[in-house]
């Protein structure tokens, strides 16, 4: 049955060419069928394909699927494969049921677009690269898939080509990107330069042999991997794309910007875990990162207006509780988050997107008010999904952050966990700010602008995310050993030695006549503490019904107060403004490329060349004013520049 | 076991010494009558500087050209002639196969209108 | 009488150049008394090629050396064959519709192709300095005609000139550097340099280190690398577009495979003296090249400046100076040859009947009026910038592959740094095609012959991304 992997990618592969080139023919009806059987097609297969995984054997969960040998060049060689065990099983679930949600209810959304099959076609396309990147059995095939997405998700943002602000943020997105992805080829060409293959299973395996714990190499190795994931993810420092990247059109948003592609980051994370684990100090940066970004992002949801920005910014601080699990070794609790976080963040960008369907475009939460009567399903969808990130019990996101919390005190420091928590209080607040400001209270609506409730192929979808982001916790199940169903099922990819780790690296480093620094503190196990798992879940959820009733307070009783408490706050002008964070790398990095570019056109190329010409031309003296006096044209530049540049080789070799 | 150069060096310093002198002696013995067109760089009768739009007979250029390049090519002749024995068939044929290339070059030429002089 | 003994030559390993030596003399004839179709020159001149191509894999086993060692037909030399015979076979199919329309009616372009091609497989195959030096001055001579003949027209006859002058001054260069590697070591064929280098016998070790730079700086030229550049977006402009994309594949890589040759069979062992001048000349190659092609508003200005900047990624493989390296200049030669070809295609296509349409905000729009060609353009584009899945990123991995194995890890990250400057640009048209409204109506010449070229390029710039394999194998 697994071997029906190879089928995954190509269904949406084919559904795009046949959209992308005979799209207009076939007309909009048969464009949906195809677009959406594609994925829904791949969906059945990788249902299929768990099925048979999970009868087989956990230690037995392990299949690769080799295509074709993809290029060898020396002692250098790459497949073309698949690797289909329990972690990319749980990603290829997740992208292809949430894709297939997310595909149907497109065909409401797009309905009235006049390039619905280009839409469709990228979309299946960015299906086709993200199963590419989860399924990849090494580091290049996972870089196609990883640059695939960045493509598609370059194309879908820039989708309303005709919007200025649209191209500017797709571009914005593919270069912030592209530092990232610069970091991630040169961990690729490290890897291969220590292990000489660049296979997950072999590299994963001969780890702990060819590296020394904690030393340079896998320190450069997984600071670069986590340079690339920054990028992906959008985590500090390179965050600034993704609320930018909110001009694609919504179902786009949540496919690509929460629910898929923005947490492949954290899957190559996860995937390189044993790595990671012999790095301590890039682990406690990750960590830092994760939990800043967490803290950050939230604080700046706070003060956004835009319905779909703030989830945005709401998606950047998830994704960085995610990485604070990654940092604190708590793998199964990042992809149990990024799970959760699928279900209940797809369905509020779709409700989103619903909300702004149904009045007619407008994005702006001031002018929204009151569309609980007017949008029944889409209001109780959304707020079920709003509890879930809230962290109410007994919906999903109670479950999986309450995990990372729990975590990030025993496993890391009070400082993760506060900062983790201070994130959930706020997250708490501007989620529930959004509702308030777009359900409750007087309509603020355009009144020539009649609201509507969205049809059935765009509710429908709602309505099962909805009940996944309730039941989804139950894949985690707390407190009680064995029932954590995520635990289990990915525990045979995480087994990671540390004492065995350590021991060899130990003797690596005598061989080298090196003492090792004690590592005793590490081994030391931290017990599982129900009880302080339980006190910190009441905490959580005091904390979440604290910022629930804070934006009650502050956006449904005194609706005035919020406008009175910021007036004139250089603090919150600050946040607004997302620390000028985005003017700080205009300043820094865009307009210095460009300036540069310009000097060395007109000043380095133009006057530099000619300048130094003339200086050589004195330097040498009479021959070449002579020379000048009997030549014409600028062919004479050219060729004193080539003596120039005789001269400078004969120097340097000299 | 430097003596072996002493006469090229006594030749190279004549030869310096005569080039250096006769530009030396006209420029102190010989009348000076400036006027244009013996201060341009070339006195060849043909102006210096002309608008390259303007029309002039390639002919002498033409014919000069190819009179070096067939001169050339029948300069290679020679050493041949010379070793023609000793080379055998394989120096024949081979030379056979050059003078085929002259060919295809003498009929281009030449019918192309390379040696009319009308 | 003792007899002078022929040297040992195996004309079958010749083929390819012989078959297109005297297919090119008979085009020159039957130009004399085709009049004014061409159709038949055209014909001949493929024939010709393919004969030569298939030829080309006639050898039975490899490598056959002639001439006394100073010609040596190996799996490189084949497959550059191959890359040249290709190269110029796309050259003609794209004058096809070009020439005549920009008032290109000389006969003689085909045969002038052909001769090149010939100086090219010379070069491919020299490991002789003189021998080097005649496929050099073949390849230069056809290049400097080519250059200049579209004859009406005042930049193609500057394009001409400049190039011929300055091509004039860097065989000089060239030609002193071949001399006082022959004086330090006795010898011109590259084992041999080699061998006297190994043995510690050279006569002078000062005129072996100059005699490198100088040789740096004449190969330096007719690969256009910076500072020896200038000519080059002068000349790619000033030529017609079929000779400007034949320019930049064809001669660039006989001249990068025999610049490779001598580096790294002749004088690899004092690779450490000059391995800095060649970096050096790499990344300011890359450079120059990037920053300069960010400011061009001319297509043919700036693929003529991108094309200085791939120099420099190929010029990391020289300094690798391995086995892979030489692989990978020819693997990158090969997907550099798709691209360019497809890229010229589409600049060609894009061609008025009045103007050549050069201007690069001309491209507004496309994407909406020739989705398909604008596809095409964006392939090309993604793959020069080196975007996975296309070709242009495997070339460059195994470009790189190659340095870091020597342990040249710094160049390769400016190189990998300079390659994300390049996607700049690259993206800037791509953007444009599909971002921006056209300012107006063109007129547009979509001749047939030149899509067929555009579709082989398009494939094959796909293919050799996704397949490196096959390709691969061929070079090693």
């Amino acid at each position: 049955m697994l071997n029906l992997a190879c089928l995954v990618p190509i269904f949406p592969l084919i559904g795009s060419i046949i959209n992308g080139f005979f799209g207009l023919r076939i007309g909009k009806n048969a464009v949906g069928m195809v677009a959406c059987g594609s994925v829904a097609l791949s969906f059945l297969t990788v249902l299929l394909m768990f099925a048979s995984l999970l009868f087989t054997p956990a230690e037995e969960r392990m299949f690769e699927q080799v295509l074709f040998t993809w290029m060898a060049a020396g002692d250098f060689s790459v497949d073309f494969g698949f690797q289909i065990d329990p972690l990319s099983m749980v990603m290829m679930l997740v992208v292809t049921g949430v894709g297939f949600l997310i595909h149907v209810y497109s065909i409401g959304y797009m309905h009235e677009e006049y390039s619905y099959y280009r839409y469709f076609a990228y979309l299946n396309l960015f299906m086709f690269s993200m199963l590419l990147l989860v399924m990849g059995n090494n580091f290049l095939v996972m870089f196609i898939g990883w640059e695939g997405v960045g493509v598609c998700s370059y194309f879908l943002i820039g989708y309303y080509f005709e919007k200025k602000s649209a191209c500017d943020a797709g571009v914005k997105a593919f270069v912030v990107n592209r530092v990232g992805d610069f970091a991630f080829l040169l961990a690729i060409m490290y890897i291969f330069n220590i292990f000489g293959t660049i296979d997950f299973s072999d590299v994963m395996h001969m780890a702990p042999e060819k590296l020394i714990f904690g030393a340079e190499p896998v320190t450069i190795i997984t600071l670069l991997l986590f340079i690339g994931a920054t990028g992906k993810s959008a985590q500090i420092p390179l965050y600034t794309w993704l609320p930018d990247a909110m001009e694609g059109p919504t179902p786009v948003s949540a496919l690509i910007h929460a629910a898929t592609m923005v947490t492949a980051g954290v899957y190559m994370v996860v995937r390189c875990s044993v790595l990671f684990e012999m790095a301590p100090l890039i682990m406690l940066t990750v960590a830092f990162i994760g939990g800043a970004t967490a803290l950050m992002a939230a604080t700046i949801g706070m003060t956004q207006y835009d319905i779909k920005r703030v989830l945005a910014y709401s998606t950047v601080s998830q994704i960085g509780y995610m990485f604070l699990a990654c940092g604190v070794g708590a793998y199964t609790a990042a992809i149990f988050h990024l799970v959760t976080h699928a279900f209940f963040k797809a369905c509020l960008f779709l409700g989103s997107g619903s909300v702004i369907h149904g009045i007619h475009g407008e994005q702006d939460m001031r002018k929204m008010g009151g569309l609980k009567e007017h949008q029944p399903i889409t209001y109780i969808t959304f707020l079920i999904s709003t509890f879930a990130i809230a962290g109410i019990f007994p919906l999903s996101g109670f479950f999986s952050k309450d995990e990372i919390l729990y975590h990030a005190l025993m496993d890391g420091n009070i400082i993760l966990w506060g900062m983790g928590a201070t994130g959930a209080l706020l997250t708490a607040f501007y989620m529930f700010r959004l509702v308030f400001m777009t359900f409750w209270g007087e309509s603020r609506v355009d009144p020539h602008v009649h609201p509507h409730e969205s049809p059935k192929v765009m509710t429908l979808p709602l309505m099962i995310l909805a009940g996944l982001a309730t039941v989804g916790g139950l894949l985690g199940i707390p407190l009680v050993h064995g029932w954590h169903a995520l635990h289990n099922w990915l525990e045979p990819v995480l087994h990671f030695d540390l004492a065995a780790t350590l021991e060899h690296s130990r003797h690596m480093l005598h061989a080298q006549g090196e003492h090792p620094a004690s590592w005793a503190h590490l081994l030391i196990e931290t017990e599982h503490n129900v009880w302080v798992e339980i006190a910190l879940m009441l905490l959580s959820l005091g904390i979440a019904i604290t910022g629930i009733v804070g934006a009650y307070f502050c956006y449904v009783k005194n609706p005035d107060l919020p406008g009175k408490f910021i007036k004139g706050q250089w603090g919150y002008e600050l946040v607004k403004n997302k620390y000028g964070v985005d003017e700080l790398y205009d300043a820094t990095i865009v307009k210095p490329t460009v300036v540069g570019s310009f000097f060395l056109w007109k000043t380095a190329d133009q006057k530099g060349i000619d300048g130094g010409v003339n200086a050589v031309a004195n330097v040498i003296g009479w021959f070449s004013v002579q020379a000048r006096v009997f030549q014409s044209g600028f062919v004479r530049n050219y060729a004193l520049f080539m003596v120039m540049g005789f001269l400078v080789l004969l120097i340097l070799m000299f | 076991m430097l003596e072996q150069y002493i006469g090229a060096t006594v030749m190279f310093i004549m030869a310096i010494g005569i080039a250096c002198g006769m530009v030396f002696m006209t420029s102190v013995l010989g009348p000076k009558r400036h006027f244009a067109e013996k201060m341009e760089p070339f006195e060849c009768g043909e102006k210096q500087i002309v608008s390259p739009h303007q029309r002039f007979s390639v002919k002498f250029y033409l014919v000069a050209v190819l009179f070096v390049l067939f001169d050339i090519e029948a300069v290679f002749f020679f050493p041949w002639a010379i070793l023609f024995k000793k080379l055998g068939m394989f120096g024949f044929v081979e030379m056979l196969f050059f003078i085929i290339i002259l060919g295809v070059g003498l009929c281009y030429v030449w019918i192309k209108g390379g040696l009319d002089w009308e | 009488m003792e007899h002078i003994p022929a040297p040992a030559i195996d004309f079958i390993s010749l083929a390819p150049a012989l078959i297109l030596s005297v297919f090119g003399m008979l085009v020159l004839l039957m130009d004399l008394f085709a009049g004014k179709n061409k159709n038949l020159l055209v014909f001949a001149s493929l024939v010709g090629l393919v004969l030569a191509g298939v030829s080309a894999f006639a050898p039975k086993a490899l490598p056959v050396v002639s001439f006394g060692g100073s010609y040596v037909v190996d799996h490189l030399s084949v497959f550059f064959t191959l890359i040249f015979v290709f190269s110029s076979a796309l050259t003609i199919l794209l004058s096809i519709e070009y020439n005549p329309r920009n008032g290109i009616r000389a006969g003689e372009y085909y045969a002038l192709i052909l001769f090149c091609t010939v100086g090219m497989i010379l070069l491919a195959s020299a490991t002789d300095l003189i021998m080097i030096f005649l496929g050099i001055e073949v390849v230069s001579i056809c290049l400097y005609v080519l250059a200049g003949i579209k004859r009406g027209d005042v930049k193609s006859n500057e394009a001409a000139l400049k190039y011929f002058l300055l091509g004039a001054f860097a065989t000089g260069f060239l030609v002193y550097g071949m001399t006082l590697l022959y004086g330090a070591t006795g010898t011109t064929k590259l084992a041999g340099i080699a061998e006297v280098i190994h043995s510690g016998q050279t006569n002078s070790d000062t005129l072996l280190l100059l005699g490198t730079v100088l040789l740096i700086i004449g190969f330096g030229f007719k690969v256009a690398s910076v500072p020896f550049h200038m000519w080059a977006p002068d000349v790619y402009e000033g030529a017609p577009s079929p000779v400007t994309a034949f320019m930049a594949v064809g001669p660039k890589a006989a001249a990068l495979v025999a610049f490779y040759r001598v580096f790294a069979t002749a004088i690899p062992e004092i690779g450490t003296t000059w391995d800095t001048l060649l970096m050096v000349v790499a990344v300011a190659t890359m450079v120059i090249g990037n920053f300069g092609a960010i400011v061009q508003t001319n297509i043919k200005r700036l693929l003529a400046y991108s094309s200085i900047s791939h120099v420099g990624y190929l010029l990391i493989a020289i300094i690798a100076r391995n086995s892979l390296g030489g692989s990978a200049i020819a693997y990158y030669m090969m997907a550099y040859a798709f691209m360019i070809f497809g890229t010229f295609g589409i600049v060609i296509l894009l061609g008025e009947k009045n103007s050549e349409n050069l201007e690069i905000k001309n491209y507004a729009g496309l994407g909406v009026k020739q989705p398909a060609i604008a596809l095409c353009m964006t392939v090309f584009m993604l793959s020069l910038g080196g975007m996975p899945p296309f070709a242009g990123f495997i070339a460059k991995f195994y470009i790189f592959g190659a340095a870091i194995k020597e342990g040249y890890v710094v160049l390769v990250v400016i190189a990998v740094l300079n390659s994300v400057v390049s996607l700049y640009y690259y993206l800037k048209i791509v953007v444009l095609m599909y971002m921006k409204d056209s300012e107006r109506e063109l007129e547009l010449s979509m001749g047939p012959i030149t899509l067929a070229v555009v579709a082989i390029a398009v494939f094959g710039t796909i293919e050799m991304g996704l397949f490196p394999d096959p390709i691969l194998q061929l070079t090693q």
